[in-house]
């Protein structure tokens, strides 16, 4: 049976935003654990944020919840710790998890609970007409530093990994077989899993041709299972470089399984 | 001193952090009860680990005993500072049992002192120093004249989890030291023998057993006085009642963690002081139009900020009924003792799942952390489930507008269904809409919810009313003052009509209205500085009290000082 995974909810992206290539991988990733007997349909929750990332909750036919700005983490790990047969997942944005929702995506890696976030990082405060995050370059030019910023940006993949994540990966918006190959594999991920998912803004902070020459895929030889392998890769990335791919995965106990009972 | 008080005995047992006072104080009430005694104590201890001075004061009578009275007929000085601090309170023939190595240091301190070696004694039996207060139980048991073998028994029951052993030895050193030393022995006037011995419980724990009565499946808390024994309680005895508890990052993450287990179908609350209520407020709001059910027991100490950590304030009810952005329906109700602690926490619980909206058990120090002897029937509340969807499937709607406000509930995980909660304002699939016509209707939808709660008003204790309920004068207050105010009822000079204010959010106007409405007199009083329940008396019925016993020095009201203010007004 084929499942139909859209609403009837108007998509109010800009056109040609790479957020609708991220919601397509979606779809793509839960449509395969469906038809692949893999997961069931109602089990998959997906959560969101608040900015553009956010408004991805109204265009799945999945269960969601739209949380505040900068909230959505505990929020998904109180719904796994609230029903663990749940397969949890939630959209943020560099804003929503890396401004202000820092010292919540920051614990729940910590904490290794079981849930996978997708981190659309457009560098950019779009839904408030551009001004800077946390992931946007030094000198950037937006509302709210006119003159340009004066912090260095963080990156996201190296705080998730000193945080103790135990699936940590990075792709590009654009490459969506890609994309959806390393959704499936971080939803698959017992633990907490990170996507850093570069998707630049088309309007406020059009990164997509200065990405398009500088990203590359990690080849076979990337040992994804050493944590200083992983820190190397991670660090590594220079403005001309930016690895893609699993750059970390590991296994421990998560959160859930400390904390209920058994 | 006054008549009304001749039959409660207040004991107080002083000494500084680390000295095991806290424990004291529940140990002397729990012994005090099984002698058939009913004890309230409360602990006023300041915002450090070690040192400075604490004390428990405990009052006890054959009687319920609702507040601790600042007129001492004991006192336990485990230090010297203990008895210079409470040697104005105590009253004229008071026993002063001291640790005899301060005998030197209050050598001028113009009081009768009783040394007792407490220290050498807890040495001797090979006790730890926090149980070194046994002998002086001891001791005070022999001057009231209470067969050893009784209080050894006591001692027996009371120590069973920590060591009877060694406290049994206790009590009978100081007894022995007391017989030996030659002091007077009252004669034995002990109650009739005690049928059912009631629990010793603070409010904290009451809040705990009353969540637990109504399902509690989770418990979410960071710690910060003076709700954290909630927290700690849960997290010690949830493996045995089949729930678990979370302390995670911060307070924000506390509430966000709970609305996420609740959407996922688990009956959770969370616990935190007033200044942790602000931290969640956005949050609260995200409770509101989520329509998640939330509960959530604050409790009061006195700001701002910081403000006086470890001591009480009532200075919080306006930021309660009103905190979070936006307008939605709440459940705020304010318990007064410690069985209605239970019954609150309880009805909370099952109001936030029957109307799906924010429900807070507002209480306050010296009703979080003070005991009193009660008999709580943990099996009076159980839980109601709610509105649960009947139809699932394609057709369900989260937000369905129904009649009565309530849309059917279904969680994550139910076959062939999808569940979207949101923080926007959105239409009945939970889907974020700007529309006017929906945006009203939805907001329409919420509101409705409180017709229900309009309509329960008649099953629950909205308003409790006690004294003179003929009297033409009337006393208003709420929460943890109903003690004292009690206990100084019966120290007032004419009749007068007690009304307690339980409800806050939704109000009972009519009910209120109805007892204060042609009063000669009404005296409103609170443990705030702008007098909020009167505010809202105001705002909700036009009645307006310009008679104000107000007390915001971070210390609870006690009864005969209280006594003394309302009588000004008479």
């Amino acid at each position: 049976m084929a499942i139909d995974l859209t609403t009837d909810a108007e998509v109010t992206w800009c056109p040609g935003c790479p957020n609708s290539q991220i919601l397509v991988a979606f779809r793509q990733a839960v449509t395969e654990f469906v038809e692949a007997g893999e997961m069931e349909l109602h089990n998959i929750v997906a959560g969101a944020g608040v900015g553009c990332h956010g408004k991805i909750s109204d265009y799945l036919e999945v269960n969601t919840f739209n949380s505040l700005h900068g909230r959505i983490v505990p929020t998904l790990t109180g719904i796994k710790l609230g029903n663990p047969n749940l397969n949890v997942v939630g959209f943020s944005g560099d804003g929503d998890s890396f401004s202000e929702g820092f010292n919540h995506i920051t614990h729940a890696a910590r904490s290794n609970t079981d849930i996978t976030v997708f981190l659309h990082n457009n560098q950019v405060f779009a839904l408030t007409t551009g001004q800077a995050t946390t992931t946007s370059p030094k000198g950037f030019k937006g509302g709210t530093t006119p003159y340009g910023s004066v912090n260095e940006p963080v990156n996201p993949a190296l705080i998730m990994l000193a945080m103790g994540a135990t699936f940590v990966a990075r792709t590009f918006a654009a490459d969506i077989t890609k994309t959806k190959e390393i959704m499936k594999a971080a939803m698959q991920h017992k633990g907490f899993a990170f996507v850093d998912i570069i998707q630049p803004c088309i309007t406020f902070f059009d990164t997509r041709e200065y990405y398009k020459d500088r990203v590359y895929w990690l080849d076979g030889k990337h040992r994804k299972g050493n944590i200083d392998s992983a820190f190397k890769v991670v660090r590594g990335a220079t403005e001309d470089r930016v690895p893609l791919g699993i750059l970390y995965q590991a296994e421990q106990p998560t959160f859930e399984e400390n904390i209920l009972p058994r | 001193m006054d008549a009304g008080s001749s039959t409660i005995r207040t004991i107080a047992i002083g000494g500084a952090a680390g000295d095991g006072v806290r424990e004291a104080g529940i140990n002397f009430s729990e012994l005090l009860n099984e002698l058939g005694y009913r004890t309230f104590s409360s602990f006023d201890y300041p915002s450090l680990i070690r040192g400075g001075h604490n004390y428990s004061r405990i009052s006890y009578s054959t009687d319920v005993v609702r507040a601790d009275y600042r007129e001492l007929d004991v006192l336990v000085a485990v230090n010297a500072e203990s008895v210079l601090v409470h040697k104005e309170a105590l009253k004229e023939g008071a026993r002063v049992f001291v640790e005899t190595a301060y005998l030197d240091r209050l050598e001028d301190c113009g009081v009768d002192l009783i040394p007792i070696p407490m220290k050498a004694f807890a040495e001797e039996a090979g006790a730890p120093q926090v149980a070194r207060t046994s002998s002086a139980f001891g001791a005070y048991g022999y001057t009231l004249g209470i067969p050893l073998d009784r209080l050894k028994e006591m001692a027996d029951k009371v120590f069973a989890n920590v060591g009877s052993e060694m406290n049994m030895k206790l009590v009978e050193k100081g007894y022995a030291h007391m017989k030996k030393e030659g002091h007077a022995q009252d004669e034995c006037n002990l109650p009739e023998e005690p049928g059912v011995i009631p629990d010793v419980h603070d409010g904290n724990r009451a809040v705990a057993m009353g969540l637990m009565a109504a399902g509690l499946e989770a418990y979410v808390g960071y710690p910060m006085t003076p709700s954290t024994s909630t927290l700690q309680y849960l997290a010690k005895v949830g493996k045995d009642r089949g729930l678990f508890t979370v302390h995670p990052e911060d307070e924000i993450a506390v509430l966000n963690m709970a609305l996420g287990l609740a959407f996922a179908g688990k009956r959770t609350a969370v616990g935190t002081a007033n200044g942790g209520v602000a931290l969640m407020q956005e949050t609260l709001s995200l409770a509101g139009v989520s329509e998640v059910p939330c509960v959530i027991l604050e409790s009061m100490r006195m700001g701002p900020a910081t403000g006086v950590a470890t001591h009480t304030s009532q200075g919080d009810l306006q930021f309660t009924i009103h905190v979070a952005h936006g307008e939605f329906p709440r459940f705020v109700v304010a318990p007064g003792d410690v069985e209605e602690c239970f019954e609150c926490a309880a009805d909370a619980m099952n109001i936030a799942w029957k109307y799906q909206m924010p429900a807070i058990i507002l209480s306050d120090k010296h009703l979080s952390e003070s005991y009193m002897s009660v008999n709580i029937d943990e099996g009076s509340k159980g839980p109601d489930l709610g509105k649960r969807a009947e139809v699932t499937g394609k057709e369900y709607k989260r937000y369905e507008i129904t009649e009565d406000g309530v849309s059917p509930l279904a969680f994550p995980g139910t076959p062939d269904t999808m569940v979207k909660g949101t923080s926007y304002e959105h239409n009945e699939e939970g889907e974020a809409t700007e529309d006017p016509v929906a945006v009203k209707a939805m907001q329409d939808k919420r509101f409705r919810k409180l017709n229900g709660l309009y309509a329960d008003f008649e099953w629950f204790p909205t308003v409790k009313t006690y004294g003179d309920l003929d009297a033409d004068a009337a006393v208003v207050f709420w929460g943890s003052t109903k003690g004292a105010m009690l206990e100084a009822y019966k120290q007032l000079k004419k009749p007068v009509k007690l009304v307690q204010v339980l409800w806050m959010e939704p109000f009972d106007a009519e009910r209120v209205k109805t007892e204060l409405e042609g009063m000669r007199v009404i005296v409103d009083v609170e443990a705030n500085h702008t007098a909020q329940l009167a505010a809202v008396i105001r705002e909700k019925t036009s009645i307006e009290i310009t008679n104000k016993v107000l007390k915001y020095d971070a210390q609870p009201f006690t009864p005969t000082d209280l006594a003394n203010e309302v009588n000004k007004y008479l």
